[in-house]
């Protein structure tokens, strides 16, 4: 059996060679097909790959989904200044785990995906700005830069094309905002990770003041299968809105956790019960919540759509990073999400008022009332905290902080007037 | 930023029509209509970083309340500051600030010129909905006159920001983050910088707090005054705090040719000890071997009879400290008695740039009127005691403390006239008339700084005892020699003075206005 599970249903095409050994090293890669695309695309001029890449209709993988054609579009085309490419590797968001395996298995796909994105936008360095946490996989990485380095992938005048690009592995040093694109940018100029104030957006003044592309490394990896394959072939899979296939991190309460691809237009319920294999023996699933802790939690009945961005976005949560976590009958809800409370408290940069405040607020009346001190004014109390949270400041972490909160309170408010009433818990032990 | 090539934008804030050049923000195009936003980030001399959040307005068509304090105004763009939404998000911010915040105003140095309690008072929160315990972080040094309160900070990131962009030695950084998040050295040791108490005055709270001001005053209990440092020749324009006829404290006031929102520490200390020691409180006129104390005519007539007894050619040592009315005045009575020259003495010392604001600096001669002196025709010279002590004539000294003065000095003089504040060996010896006079804090006046910048100061406190500034008792002698006319306040002084001088030609009190004027030599030097 190859890495941890695979499932027959899969659509594996990023994550094709994961739990093969031989995939890692250049020269294995290069027999699997590998930096066929490169070359591809060292035939096409920018705005071509731009174009592929548009209609092929990618949509960035960090969690807000934006087009990533479009965003490579932005970069100016002309400049007198240098461009930058950062690689997005912070992976931080709580149940997600899926650019770790993919640097981890197929490092040069990444690396292959970097350079097409840098050719594109024409930068001449990019960045991995990497999750100082992810030590193997440093390891992996930096190995397979140097490979690349050694055999002209690149340096200097990369396969004879005339372009020149520098690749920079950077270590995070352990904050969750510094996966925010610009705390990121922020970090990597050795500054504290704080968000900064858009506009002015990064393809003007990223790193160093200088036009930048942030991606996350999902995004970047897809990359050279729709440059070599073109965009109708990536469309085979997904919706119209959603294109192409998708890792999903799943973990929590299941029989299979672990990362499965699937399109975009598979059913989210079928994900979790047939792929995953539901709750263990004899557990009830209670909830999922689909993209990473900060979208809002779903209950089992909600779970029966498309795990397209529209289709997630429908019943009432969000894909975000596609990291999944499952949560079955003998979990405390108010638990839960006071531990996911605490992790923005403990996460937030700290700048602004709303988070700083607001996060560790939140926390301290969850951890009240799951101690079974709580009062019922505690519940309006805790929604207009939130709600004086979310759209107020530079970053979206505050909402992120806010999200549990609100959601569980809609659809878990049983649990919190146990809680609250009874000093007792709903959870099944 | 008015500049004509600048395209205008309309915009409507708060149901006002107005137009303001491209590049505006909202905040400060609401100003010019007088509407305050309310803010604890934002300061005008800092960069923007936008996080405290409570700047927060509606703008119409935009899906959340916007930070005023960077968002660039657009052509048609509907602002309100006012509405529920708006007013709503400001509570937010307060109510959060107050959630770690101690509530020690009853003790905080910052009470009553505290921006948090004041827009806590606006926004009407007078409970609280947090029942949780706080955070507890305490408090230490920065420097060895600032003390930090953890507690009380709102981490607006003001004082990080002036030590990074304005003094441009980034000592001060946010450790940790989130709701540990406080403001210290990375290296948790103190550090020094002659302009630091700059971070105390922008600290919109009471988290950073000069020791030296520290449990003295109440904010509320100090007179106010505009005034000028007189702590080295920049001509820092302050603001005095006065309590109880004592200086107590001085403060930036905004002048942006001179000083910025800036001041060095060294002109702080300067004002609050400028003048300390025991004063001269009443006129004296010399009977034998003794001064009598005497009232003003009789001073005033000793010195006239002295003066028609045509003693001789006047020499002088004056102060570069004393203000220009009050050095004009003096030159005046020497010119009735025949000038002959006049001296000053500069103390000085190391200077020290603000790199941000590379014009202000300390100035290495640490007395604000050395241009002034200059224009009046008095020089400056090593050592004035040693060239004026033969002198046989008639001698003024004005305010210059002649405490090195070696016994005997001045004893040749036929008539010694001394102006000042202190009683010294010399003067006691010697002079023939003692004229009390105020210190700059106790008169208005003006200076002319190192540029040949004109400035006013207001007074501050009130003059001790029988003081009288010299243009006012000096101009009562010219007077009776009918040498000139009685000048009966400071404005009337500066008038004579500008009427006599064609470096001051034109200028008035009314016109200096709150940034001062060039006098004419320099303003033809700087385009």
């Amino acid at each position: 059996m190859a890495y941890p599970h695979e499932h027959p249903r899969e659509t594996r095409v990023l994550s094709k060679y994961f739990g093969d050994k031989d995939a890692i090293g250049i020269d294995g890669w290069i027999e699997r097909g590998g930096y066929k695309a490169l070359d591809k695309a060292f035939g096409m001029s920018r705005d071509e790959i731009i174009e592929v890449v548009k209609d092929s209709g990618l949509r960035g993988r960090g969690g807000a989904g934006f087009p990533a054609g479009l965003k490579w579009s932005f970069m100016p085309k002309n400049g007198d200044r240098p461009n930058y490419l950062a690689c997005n590797a912070d992976e931080s968001e709580p149940g997600t785990f899926k650019d770790r395996e993919i640097m981890r298995w197929t490092p040069h796909q990444l690396i292959e995906g970097i350079i097409i994105c840098s050719y594109a936008i024409n930068a001449e360095h990019a960045y991995i700005y990497i999750r100082g946490e992810f030590v193997d996989v440093v390891r992996v990485l930096n190995g397979a830069v140097v490979e690349a380095y050694e055999r002209g992938y690149l340096g200097k005048n990369i396969r004879g094309s005339g372009y020149d690009l520098d690749l920079t592995v950077h270590l995070g040093a352990g904050a969750y905002i510094a996966g925010e694109e610009t705390g990121l940018l922020n970090s990597l100029e050795g500054r504290r990770a704080e968000p900064r104030v858009k506009p002015p957006f990064p393809a003007q003044r990223g790193a160093f003041g200088m036009p930048t592309t942030v991606n996350n490394v999902e995004t970047l990896a897809a990359v050279p299968g729709i440059v070599e394959n073109g965009a109708d072939w990536y469309r085979q899979w997904g919706t119209e809105k959603s294109p192409g296939t998708k890792l999903f991190s799943c973990c929590g309460h299941l029989r299979r956790p672990g990362n499965y691809e699937v399109p975009l237009d598979f059913n989210l319920k079928e994900l979790v019960f047939e792929i995953c294999g539901g709750p263990p023996e004899g557990r009830e699933m209670l909830a999922v919540i689909p993209g990473g802790s900060s979208v809002p939690i779903m209950t089992v009945d909600e779970l029966d759509c498309d795990v397209s961005y529209e289709g997630i976005e429908a019943a009432g949560s969000l894909l975000g990073s596609g990291g999944l976590i499952a949560m079955d009958d003998s979990t405390c809800m108010v638990h839960a999400v006071r531990k996911m409370v605490d992790f923005y408290a403990h996460e937030s940069c700290g700048q602004c008022t709303n988070c700083r405040e607001g996060s560790s607020w939140l926390a301290k009346i969850l951890r009240r009332i799951e101690r079974g001190q709580g009062r019922e004014e505690d519940i309006p109390l805790l929604l207009d905290i939130s709600a004086n949270m979310a759209g107020k400041t530079i970053c979206p972490l505050s909402d992120s902080a806010a999200v549990p909160v609100v959601s569980s309170i809609e659809k878990f408010m049983d649990e919190y007037m146990a809680h609250i009433r009874d000093g007792s818990c709903t959870a099944v032990r | 930023m008015d500049s004509e090539s600048t395209p205008q934008i309309n915009i409507t804030i708060d149901g006002v029509e107005l137009s303001v050049p491209k590049g505006t923000t909202i905040l400060d195009a609401a100003e010019r209509i007088g509407v305050v936003i309310p803010r604890y980030c934002y300061h005008p001399g800092l960069s923007r970083p936008a996080v405290c959040r409570m700047c927060l307005v509606e703008v119409e068509g935009a899906p959340k309340p916007q930070p005023s304090c960077v968002q660039e105004v657009q052509d048609g763009m509907v602002v309100r500051t006012g509405n529920p939404e708006a007013r709503k998000a400001r509570r937010a911010a307060i109510e959060f600030l107050l959630v770690n915040h101690p509530l020690d105003c009853p003790i905080c140095d910052a009470a009553g010129q505290c921006e948090l309690q004041d827009y806590a008072f606006e926004t009407g929160q007078l409970s609280t909905r947090n029942v949780e315990p706080k955070v507890v972080l305490g408090r230490d040094h920065v420097t060895p006159d600032i003390v930090y309160f953890a507690d009380r900070c709102v981490l607006c990131t003001r004082c990080v920001r002036f030590m990074d962009e304005i003094a441009e030695d980034p000592v001060l950084q946010v450790i940790n983050r989130g709701y540990k998040s406080f403001i210290d050295t990375m290296t948790d040791e103190v550090f020094e910088h002659p302009f630091s108490m700059n971070i105390v005055d922008v600290c919109p709270v009471g988290a950073l707090v000069n020791e030296n001001f520290l449990f003295k005053p109440r904010s509320w209990d100090l007179d106010q005054t505009a005034s000028v440092c007189p702590g080295c020749s920049q001509g820092c324009n302050v603001t005095l705090g006065a309590k109880e006829d004592k200086i107590l404290r001085a403060k930036p006031r905004f002048n942006p040719h001179v000083n910025s929102y800036w001041m060095c520490d060294h002109g702080r200390s300067a004002v609050v000890n400028w003048g300390a020691g025991e004063r001269i409180e009443v006129p004296m006129v010399r009977d034998g071997d003794r001064l009598a104390p005497v009232d003003w005519s009789r001073a005033l007539q000793a010195l006239t009879d002295a003066m028609r007894g045509k003693p001789g050619t006047a020499r002088a040592i004056v102060s570069a400290g004393a203000s220009n009315e009050s050095l004009f005045a003096v030159r005046q009575l020497m010119n009735a008695a025949g000038f002959e020259g006049g001296e000053f003495r500069v103390s000085t010392g190391p200077e020290s740039v603000l790199k941000g604001f590379p014009k202000l600096r300390l100035r290495a001669d640490r007395v604000p009127n050395v241009r002034g002196a200059e224009l009046l025709g008095f020089q400056r010279a090593d050592d004035p005691i040693a060239n004026a002590s033969g002198h046989t004539g008639t001698l003024f000294i004005l305010e210059d403390e002649l405490d090195d003065a070696p016994e005997g000095f001045g004893g040749n003089a036929a008539l010694f006239v001394y102006i000042g504040s202190k009683m010294n060996a010399a003067a006691r010896n010697a002079a023939h008339v003692i004229l009390p006079s105020p210190t700059f804090a106790e008169a208005e006046g003006t200076f002319t700084n190192y540029e040949g910048r004109v400035q006013r100061f207001g007074q501050a406190l009130r003059a001790p005892g029988l003081t009288r500034p010299i243009w006012m008792s000096g101009s009562a002698v010219l007077a009776q020699l009918e040498a000139g006319e009685q000048l009966r306040t400071a404005g009337v002084a500066f008038a004579a003075l500008a009427a006599e001088s064609n470096e001051y030609a034109g200028m008035s009190y009314e016109n200096l206005g709150q940034h001062g004027a060039m006098v004419a030599s320099s303003a033809a030097a700087v385009p």
